[in-house]
C-alpha cells in the first residue's frame, strides 16, 4: 500500500502561514525519539529545563534501551525523553505523548506499539527515508507508515537533515538541535534561555561548536515558523521560591554530600551507577571519593569498615546488587555498624529488566536476611524526597547504630523534575567522630534496656577496645551462644525499630480521610496514584489514597486509617496474580509486596493492583483499575 | 606501615607510652592444644610491643574460621566479620582513617576461596596495611574439609579418597598480581623467623602479604610433619634487604640469597614447592598506594556547604 494515500492523515508540511492556529494547553505531553548517540535525550533535557525554568511543572523520562549501540533504526532501540509540561506542578509521566518527533520511522513504532502515542498525537518524521537508495529502508518506511495511518495521528514529515544542510555538513549529529528549535516554535518556548542552556551544554567545547549549535537551532525554529499550521501556549508562573532542576539519581548523589558523606562504595550497575558518575565528578572538592570496589560484596564491605572506622560511608546499586550484599547487611546489623544502602530497583528476577522501573525489591530489602535481621527501610516518592532521604538516613543510622536502606527506583533515577531548592543545614554535616576516651567500665553494646540505644565506638578511642563480632554476643561483644544473650541480642536490635516508630507520624491521606476505597502506594508511583484518585473523585467517587515513605518500621496509624474506608488496595509496580487466572484462589494467590507487608502488620484484607510493565504505571491505568475495584466491591 | 605520611593523619598519632605485652592481651584463646595459631598470636602481640602500637589506634580484621578468632584474643580494636570479607572491611578502615595501624587476618578458605577475588583486589590496590594468611591448609572450624591449598591426595570429609587437584600456590598467585609490594613466607614452627618476617611486613609501606604455613593439630598434623621432622626440607631466603634471624641458621642448613627485589627470581622460586621455602620473596615500595593516590585533604563544614551552594546554582533554575 502506498502509505501517501488511503486513509492516511499524513501530510505534505503545512503551506506557510502567518496565522498559525495558537491553541492554549493545561497541558501537554511530547516525546522525541532517536537512535542511540543521535542527542534526543540531549534535546529533550535542554526543552524540560527550559520549560522549568520559564515557569511550567515538568516532569521528564528518559526512554533508554538496554544497549549502548543497538542496530541502528530498530523499533526496540529507541533512545530518547518524554516530556510532560503543564500549567501547574507535574508529578508523573502521564499517560499518552500528543506530539511525537521521530528521528526515524522504527523508533516510532517502538513506541506506537507500546501504545505511548495518544489517538490524536501529532508526528513529526525525518523523511529522509521515504526516498532512502536502500530499498529495504524503503520498504521498512512504507510498512511502518502503513502501520501507523491506522491511527488517527497527524504525521507532518520533517525534511530534519535536509534542512540542517544549511549549517553543517553531517547533519546527523545536529538535527538534535533543529529539532530543539522546531519545538521552542511550536510550544513558544523562550528562545534566549534555550540558547544559554545550550552554550552551557557545550561549554566545555569550542565557540564555533556552541554557535553552530545556535546555528541549527534557529533553522529549526525557523523551519517550524516557515511550516507549521499550529502553535501551543502553555501558561508558565515564573516560581516564587528557589527551584532546582535533577534527576533522581543526582539528587540522591547532592542528598550525600549534604548529609555529611565522605564515601561512596559501589560497583557498577544500571540503573544506579548514575549516582557514583555524578559524585565521581564532583565528589572530591568536598573531600569525599567513589571508591569502585571489584565487586557489590566488596563495595559493601569497604563501607562498612570506612564507617565502623569513624566515616559515613555509603552504598549505591540495584537489586542484584543487593541481593549480593545480603551477607555484608547481616553482618552491620549485628554488629550495629551505622550503613546506607540505596538500591535504585529496577526489573527483577535476575537480570530481568536493568533500564527499566520496577518496585520488586521491598521484602528483600526488608527480609532478605539469614536470621533476624531488623533494618530501616525508606522509599522516597519524589526527586526532592531522594535528596532528603539520604539525610534522614544518616541520621537515623547512626542515632539508631542501625542499617538504613533507602528504595528509589528507576523512574526516579533517571526522572528530571524541578523542586523547591533546600536550604542547606550545617548540622547535616557534622563530624561522626569522636576520638574522646570511653569512659570506664562503659561497654560496646551497652544497651538501654527499653530502647536497644547504646553508645558507638569508633577506632583511636582509648579505652574503647573491643572486638566486634557477627557472632551472637553480649554487652561486651563478647561471644556468647547461651540463650539468654541471644535472645537478648535479637530483641535489643528488633526493639531500636519500635523506638523509631514511635517518632513517626501515620502517613497523609490524599483526599477526604474516609470513603469506599483507599489506594496505598510507596516510592515513585505517587504522583501517578494521586492523579488518577483525582480523576475518579472528580467522578464523584469516595476514593483516598495514602503514600508509606517509611516500610520498615511501618508508619503507626495505619489499622485505624483502613478501618475508615470499604476497601483498601496498593498500587504498585510488582508482580501479583490476577485473581481471575486459572489455578489462583483467594488462598495461594500471591500479592504485592507491599499488600503482603500490610496484610501482616495490620490484619486488614487488603487487595492489590499490580503490574510490571517495566514502564511507570499511567494515571489513566490506574485510574481503570479504580473503577474496576469500586464496581467489584459493589457487584462482587 | 610504621611511619605513616604525615599529610595522610587526619586524626592523630601514638602517644608515646610503655606498653607491655599485658596490654595487648584480650580473651583467653579458646584454640586446640598444640594449635599453630596460639604461637601466631604471641607473635603478634609481641611485634605490637617492639613496635609500641597503641592499642586504641590498632585494628586487626578478620573474616572467619579458627585463624579469624584472632582479634579477640588481642586487646586493640578488632573486627571479626565475614566469611571472605576480611580484606574488604580492612580496605575501608585504612582508606578513611590512614591513621590508623590496620592488620587482615585470614584463613586458607578465606583468603584462597570465598574470598579469592577480594585478594587479588586489595593485592592491587596496595592499601599499607599487613595481610596474614594463617594457611593450615584445611578447613579446621567446620571440621575437615579440602581447602584450596590442601595438597593434593591428603584426605578429607568432603575429599576422603584425597584431595584430586594440585594445591594453589598462594605466592606465586600473589606474585602473579599488578602492584605486588610485599610478598613473604614464614611458619609458626620457626617462631624468630615468624617474628622477623611479621616486623618486616610491618615495616613495609603497602599491602604485606604473609603467608603462614600453620599447624593444625587436628587435621592436617601430617602435612606438616615432613618439615618439622627433616629440616632439609626447609631453605631460608636471605638477603640484606629481606629478613636474616641469625638464631635459626643452624636449625635449617638450606639457604638460598635472594633478592627481594627481583621479581622474575621471586616468581621463580615460589613456583618451586619441592621445598618450603620462609622469607621475604619480594619487596617493592614504589608502587602506588591507593588509599594515598584516593587520598583528598579533608574539607571543613563551612568549606563543603559553600561549594554545595555553588554546587546548586548550576543546577538552579
Amino acid at each position: 500500500m502506498d502509505a501517501h494515500t488511503g486513509a492516511s492523515t499524513m501530510a505534505a508540511p503545512p503551506e506557510p502561514t502567518s496565522h498559525p492556529r495558537l491553541l492554549r494547553l493545561a497541558e501537554h505531553t511530547l516525546e522525541i525519539l532517536s537512535d542511540p548517540g543521535e542527542g534526543a535525550q540531549k534535546c529533550g533535557q535542554i526543552f524540560g529545563e527550559a520549560s522549568a525554568r520559564m515557569g511550567n511543572g515538568v516532569w521528564t523520562v528518559e526512554i533508554i534501551p538496554a544497549e549502548i549501540q543497538p542496530p541502528a533504526r530498530s523499533p526496540a532501540g529507541g533512545s530518547g525523553n518524554r516530556i510532560r509540561v503543564g500549567q501547574g506542578p507535574v508529578t508523573n509521566w502521564g499517560d499518552h505523548a500528543n506530539l511525537v518527533v521521530a528521528f526515524n520511522e522504527q523508533v516510532l513504532l517502538g513506541r506506537h506499539d507500546l501504545d505511548a502515542l495518544a489517538d490524536d498525537a501529532i508526528v513529526l518524521i525525518e523523511n529522509r527515508w521515504a526516498s532512502e537508495d536502500d530499498e529495504v529502508i524503503r520498504k521498512q518506511w512504507e510498512s511502518a507508515m502503513a502501520q501507523l495511518t491506522t491511527r488517527n495521528y497527524r504525521i507532518i514529515e520533517v525534511p530534519m537533515e535536509t534542512e540542517c544542510l544549511e549549517v553543517v555538513d553531517a547533519p546527523r549529529k545536529g538535527k538534535n538541535m533543529f529539532v530543539l528549535g522546531m519545538l521552542c516554535w511550536i510550544y513558544r518556548r523562550d528562545l534566549e534561555t534555550v540558547r544559554e542552556i545550550v552554550a552551557r551544554q557545550f561549554r566545555k567545547k569550542s565557540a564555533e561548536v556552541v554557535e553552530m549549535n545556535h546555528a541549527l537551532l534557529d533553522v529549526g525554529y525557523r523551519w517550524a515558523e516557515a511550516h507549521l499550521d499550529f502553535q501551543f501556549d502553555i501558561p508558565c508562573t515564573p516560581p516564587s521560591v528557589p527551584m532546582v532542576v535533577t534527576n533522581g539519581n543526582q539528587a540522591v548523589a547532592l542528598g550525600a554530600i549534604a548529609a555529611g558523606m565522605e564515601l561512596c562504595a559501589m560497583y557498577p550497575i544500571t540503573p544506579a551507577t548514575s549516582v557514583s558518575h555524578y559524585l565521581g565528578d564532583i565528589f572530591e572538592r568536598f573531600g569525599g571519593i567513589v571508591h569502585q570496589a571489584e565487586d557489590e560484596i566488596a563495595a559493601a564491605g569497604v563501607a562498612i569498615g570506612a564507617s565502623y572506622a569513624g566515616k559515613v560511608a555509603f552504598t549505591v546499586t540495584s537489586g542484584p546488587g543487593l541481593a549480593l550484599k545480603t551477607e555484608f547487611i547481616g553482618l552491620a546489623v549485628m554488629g550495629e555498624v551505622p550503613l546506607v544502602v540505596v538500591d535504585v530497583q529496577r526489573g527483577g528476577p535476575s537480570t530481568g529488566l536493568p533500564t527499566k522501573v520496577e518496585q520488586s525489591d521491598l521484602l528483600a530489602a526488608l527480609f532478605a536476611q539469614a536470621g533476624d535481621a531488623p533494618r530501616v527501610v525508606i522509599a522516597p516518592a519524589t526527586i526532592e524526597e531522594c535528596f532528603n532521604a539520604m539525610i534522614t538516613a544518616r541520621r537515623i543510622a547512626e542515632t539508631f547504630r542501625c542499617v538504613v536502606i533507602v528504595l528509589t527506583d528507576a523512574n526516579l533515577a533517571t526522572g528530571v523534575q524541578p523542586w523547591i531548592r533546600p536550604e542547606l543545614d550545617r548540622r547535616w554535616l557534622a563530624d561522626p567522630v569522636d576520638q574522646a576516651a570511653v569512659p570506664n567500665g562503659v561497654r560496646p553494646y551497652e544497651w538501654d534496656p527499653n530502647t536497644g540505644l547504646s553508645r558507638r565506638f569508633i577506632p583511636g578511642q582509648p579505652g574503647g577496645m573491643h572486638t566486634l563480632t557477627g557472632l551472637a554476643h553480649d554487652e561486651r561483644s563478647t561471644v556468647a551462644y547461651t540463650p539468654d544473650v541471644h535472645q537478648r541480642g535479637c530483641e535489643m536490635r528488633s526493639r531500636k525499630l519500635a523506638v523509631l516508630q514511635n517518632a513517626l507520624k501515620p502517613p497523609p491521606v490524599h483526599g477526604d480521610s474516609d470513603g469506599d476505597l483507599l489506594i496505598v502506594g510507596w516510592g515513585s508511583t505517587k504522583g501517578a496514584i494521586e492523579e488518577a484518585v483525582d480523576r475518579v473523585r472528580a467522578e464523584g467517587q469516595r476514593v483516598s489514597s495514602t503514600h508509606l515513605t517509611f516500610l520498615s518500621p511501618m508508619h503507626p496509624g495505619l489499622r485505624e486509617l483502613f478501618a475508615r474506608f470499604g476497601k483498601v488496595m496498593t498500587v504498585e509496580i510488582n508482580y501479583s496474580d490476577a485473581p481471575t487466572a486459572p489455578y489462583i484462589t483467594q488462598e495461594n494467590r500471591r500479592l504485592g509486596q507491599l499488600a503482603w507487608l500490610l496484610r501482616a502488620s495490620t490484619l486488614v484484607d487488603v487487595d492489590c493492583w499490580t503490574k510490571v510493565p517495566g514502564e511507570p504505571l499511567r494515571p489513566a491505568r490506574i485510574h481503570a483499575a479504580i473503577r474496576d475495584a469500586l464496581s467489584h466491591e459493589r457487584n462482587p | 606501615m610504621s611511619d605513616c605520611d604525615c599529610s595522610l593523619l587526619v586524626l592523630g598519632e601514638d602517644e608515646a607510652q610503655d606498653y607491655t605485652m599485658q596490654d595487648y592481651a584480650g580473651a583467653m584463646p579458646r584454640w586446640c592444644p598444640g594449635c599453630g595459631d596460639h604461637g601466631i598470636l604471641t607473635s603478634v602481640q609481641r611485634l605490637l610491643e617492639e613496635e609500641q602500637l597503641a592499642p586504641e589506634r590498632t585494628v586487626f580484621v578478620s573474616g572467619i574460621g579458627c585463624s579469624s578468632r584472632l582479634p579477640h584474643y588481642l586487646k586493640t580494636y578488632g573486627f571479626h566479620g565475614l566469611h571472605g570479607r576480611a580484606l574488604p572491611v580492612a580496605t575501608g578502615v585504612k582508606l578513611s582513617r590512614p591513621d590508623l595501624h590496620v592488620f587482615a587476618v585470614m584463613g586458607d578458605g578465606d583468603c584462597c576461596s570465598i574470598g579469592a577475588g577480594h585478594w587479588m583486589h586489595a593485592t592491587r590496590y596496595n592499601v599499607d596495611m599487613v595481610a596474614l594468611m594463617l594457611d593450615n591448609e584445611i578447613y579446621g572450624l567446620t571440621k575437615n574439609q579440602t581447602s584450596p591449598t590442601t595438597p593434593q591426595g591428603h584426605p578429607s570429609n568432603t575429599q576422603p579418597r584425597g584431595s584430586y587437584l594440585p594445591p594453589l600456590n598462594p605466592l606465586s598467585a600473589t606474585l602473579g598480581i599488578s602492584n605486588a609490594s610485599f610478598v613473604a613466607q614464614t611458619s609458626d614452627w620457626v617462631p624468630a623467623h615468624l617474628y622477623a618476617t611479621l616486623r618486616a611486613a610491618y615495616r613495609h609501606r603497602g599491602f604485606a602479604f604473609v603467608r603462614i604455613l600453620q599447624r593444625c593439630p587436628q587435621y592436617s598434623t601430617k602435612i606438616f610433619d615432613s618439615f618439622l621432622r627433616d629440616p632439609s626440607r626447609t631453605e631460608l631466603l636471605i638477603h640484606e634487604r629481606g629478613i636474616d634471624v641469625p638464631e635459626v641458621a643452624d636449625l635449617y642448613p638450606n639457604r638460598r640469597r635472594h633478592d627481594p627485589s627481583d621479581l622474575d627470581a621471586a616468581r621463580a622460586v615460589a613456583q618451586d614447592t619441592s621445598m618450603a621455602r620462609l622469607g621475604v620473596f619480594y619487596q617493592n615500595e614504589s608502587h602506588p598506594r591507593y588509599e594515598e593516590t584516593r587520598h583528598v585533604p579533608p574539607h571543613s563544614v563551612d568549606e563543603r556547604l559553600e561549594l554545595l551552594t555553588a554546587e546548586f546554582d548550576r543546577h538552579a533554575i
